[in-house]
């Protein structure tokens, strides 16, 4: 049977995976999101030995196996723009009504940040390495995910650069 | 009912580190921790290939085919393109009969996600007459009275011959479903 | 555990970290990692076994998954034992991982996919078709009933009590699992094993590493695995070769012609109680057809002849796709060392056996561990 047999035609047959999914955001991640919601407050965890600060958190180190269950700390909602990209697509290819910003933000004082968009601000004034701030939803609509963060926007008022730990 | 376990005794030997784990019950799982949901859209077109569309095509014409390999001697159903086991194509395409032997049956009463059947599906692995040593493939048993497991049982035996029950020609689409059923064969002994 | 709070990197954290501190290890000293976890549909996290490196001290060293369905626990200190023998490296951790309650309504859904796409799934199978077909063609093969079967939910629960990690034990009868309804005849519910989260780990070393860490280690003296065709319809149900296979060039590495006199003690697989019955024939401990005998006997209590899943197997403990396997040889260390406590094995063990299963249902792992 190396050819393909005559008259007969190439069948596809069509189906799916029938899943759902429900993730729990783990040890860590319940406080860090349960903390974000009523206190509006990142929290990190700490490795004093491989000098890392984690955001978002973890309970342990990667690099040395502590167990950081002791070391929760809060950081402030501030950072800088570590890369960002602009966004003209949908993700089924479809053009959005006005480019979005997406950046990877790094929050100050940790070796962390999280991917968000960035707000208030034409895409063409988006810059690396400039200074913003949290917007999260009001208190009453924050429901302990990640979409109670918004977004980031530019910092008000001037501040120090900050130096960012390096590992 | 299942008795209610023993608390586990404390285990005494060494090296011994307390279990780490927060087990949730169902209700804290879907509604007091923080959970997102997820529903991915994963749909797939899989080519059948050249040995399964012909097939396909042989249930629509109301002909069940299968493949014969000259050097092992196995004529096997389902079909495929090449013998697994010398590693060349298969050498004939072989028409077998439309009917078999029953190798195994079961009687399945809740779906998938685990909900109950009102009635009982009977999946079974029918051996097709033509095929050396073994072919079969999964199908149905239908033609069957009733619904308990006892009354079932007397109506099925594992060895029973049975046919295939096919849909009407135009309702044939080139599916397995287009054998609507395997029946047992009344009136014939093995 | 039926559902945890925690990630599965923390699941993995939390194993891995316990490995290593009971080892007296530290994770700088462990040179390559091997993770077993089975589908990434369970856990709903694509290349899961890259997610979950941190949580399995992975970062930054040679890592590799070792992915063969309910296999991959043994599979995972298969491949572990490569590492080491071939001389590549001196200190393995292994980890085994699994998240099933991520996977909604149930994880079902993603093992929906283990029937052909084409020509099974239109038909709207469920996942317990293979093993009730299975176990029944077991038993009309070999004149078994469900009765001898129902056994071997009984002794795995039983043993169970005695397992810190256990998830569905239980102190029953055969009546009971009788009793429970029939979901796919002839399986009952109380034959079936749960769903779980967990994971597992153990930490390797080479002979000379192991010597001066440890004052007993316990050897990988054989291992060996084998698949079988995914045309599960052409198969002999009622027997699994592929089991023999993997057993054979096990036994042969360990240098071990008579198993039943010279393995002292078994962890077969079991997620169906049946399967415990079929492993054993398959891995030449017990004639075809005649395991239930033996079971009956009492030959496979702990106090009997060749005790099979003093743990308390899938069947009493959990089963957590992947890790389950790993918990499986867990157990084999504990009781080859004498540390099982109330689980122990009487007459000091030298010898054990764990075997795993799954994938397209035609896999066999099997680890032979021993002391000197």
């Amino acid at each position: 049977m190396k050819e393909w047999p005559p008259g007969v035609e190439p069948r596809v047959w069509k189906g799916t995976m029938p899943v759902q999914f429900l993730y729990t955001a783990g040890v860590a991640g319940e406080r860090f999101f349960q903390t974000l919601k009523r206190k509006g407050v990142f929290l990190a965890t700490r490795c004093e030995e491989c000098r890392v600060t984690y955001l978002p958190p973890r309970i342990y180190c990667e690099q040395c196996f502590a167990d950081l269950s002791e070391t929760w700390r809060a950081v402030a909602p501030v950072g800088r723009v570590h890369t960002y990209t602009l966004v003209q697509v949908d993700r089924e290819g479809h053009p959005l009504p006005s480019p979005e910003v997406v950046a990877f933000v790094r929050i100050d004082g940790t070796d962390g940040g999280f991917v968000t968009r960035l707000l208030d601000v034409p895409p063409s004034d988006a810059r690396i390495e400039m200074p913003v701030e949290v917007v999260l939803r009001p208190p009453r609509k924050r429901r302990g995910i990640l979409d109670d963060i918004i977004g980031f926007r530019p910092a008000r008022g001037k501040r120090k650069s900050v130096q960012v730990s390096r590992r | 009912m299942a008795k209610p376990a023993r608390v586990p005794r404390p285990i005494d030997a060494p090296p011994r580190l307390p279990l780490r784990g927060s087990p949730l019950s169902d209700e804290e799982f879907r509604g007091e921790v923080s959970t997102t949901p997820w529903t991915p859209k994963l749909e797939y077109g899989w080519d059948a290939g050249i040995a399964i569309s012909r097939f396909l095509d042989g249930l629509k014409a109301g002909t069940i085919l299968g493949v014969r390999c000259n050097v092992c001697g196995r004529t096997v159903t389902p079909p495929r393109a090449f013998c697994e086991l010398d590693f060349k194509p298969m050498d004939a395409w072989v028409e077998l009969s439309g009917t078999g032997t029953i190798n195994t049956f079961s009687i399945c009463y809740i779906t998938w996600d685990m909900k109950p059947l009102r009635r009982p599906q009977i999946p079974a692995v029918i051996e097709i007459d033509g095929t050396t040593p073994r072919g079969g493939f999964l199908h149905h048993i239908g033609g069957v009275k009733g619904s308990s497991v006892e009354g079932i049982r007397k109506q099925l035996r594992v060895g029973m011959p049975v046919r295939a029950i096919w849909r009407k020609p135009d309702q044939r689409m080139g599916a397995i479903t287009d054998i609507l059923h395997f029946e047992p064969v009344k009136g014939r002994k093995r | 555990m039926r559902r945890a709070l925690e990630t599965g990197k923390e699941l993995s954290y939390y194993a891995a970290s316990q490995a290593l501190e009971t080892a007296g290890v530290r994770l700088k000293e462990i040179q390559a990692v091997v993770m077993a976890t089975a589908p990434d549909a369970f856990d709903g996290v694509h290349m899961k076994g890259d997610w979950l490196l941190d949580g399995a001290g992975a970062v930054r060293k040679p890592y590799l998954r070792a992915y063969v369905g309910g296999g991959s626990g043994v599979f995972s200190i298969i491949s572990g034992w490569t590492l080491v023998a071939s001389g590549l490296f001196d200190l393995v951790l292994v980890v085994a991982e699994e998240k099933m309650s991520s996977c909604q309504p149930h994880p079902q859904g993603a093992f929906l996919t283990i029937f052909d796409h084409t020509i099974e799934r239109p038909l709207g199978p469920n996942l317990l078709w293979i093993f009730s077909l299975e176990q029944h063609r077991y038993m009309a093969t070999y004149g078994i009933r469900n009765e001898d079967i129902a056994l071997v939910s009984v002794k795995n629960k039983r043993n169970a009590l005695d397992h810190p990690a256990a998830q569905v034990a239980a102190s029953l009868t055969v009546k009971d699992v009788l009793a429970s309804e029939v979901v796919a005849w002839p399986v009952h519910r109380l034959m079936v094993s749960p769903i779980s989260d967990g994971a597992a780990a153990i930490v390797l070393a080479s002979e000379h590493v192991a010597r001066r860490l440890c004052d007993k280690p316990v050897w990988v003296q054989g291992v060996g695995w084998s698949l079988d065709t995914s045309y599960w319809g052409n198969r002999d149900l009622a027997y699994p070769r592929y089991v023999e296979r993997a057993a054979r060039m096990a036994y042969e590495m360990a240098g071990i012609s008579e198993p039943r006199r010279q393995i002292h003690l078994a962890e077969p697989y079991d997620p169906f109680a049946y399967k415990e019955l079929h492993h054993l024939e398959g891995l030449q401990l017990a004639d075809r057809g005649k395991a239930p005998e033996d079971l009956a006997s009492g030959r496979f209590e702990r106090t009997g002849e060749l005790p099979t899943c003093p743990s308390g197997g899938l069947m009493g403990v959990g089963n957590p796709i992947a890790a389950a396997g790993l918990m499986k040889l867990c157990e084999l260390f504990w009781q080859l060392r004498g540390e099982a406590g109330a689980r122990q094995v009487p007459g000091n063990p030298e010898r054990g056996l764990a075997q795993a299963w799954g994938d397209l249902m035609q896999v066999g792992t099997v680890a032979v561990l021993g002391v000197d």
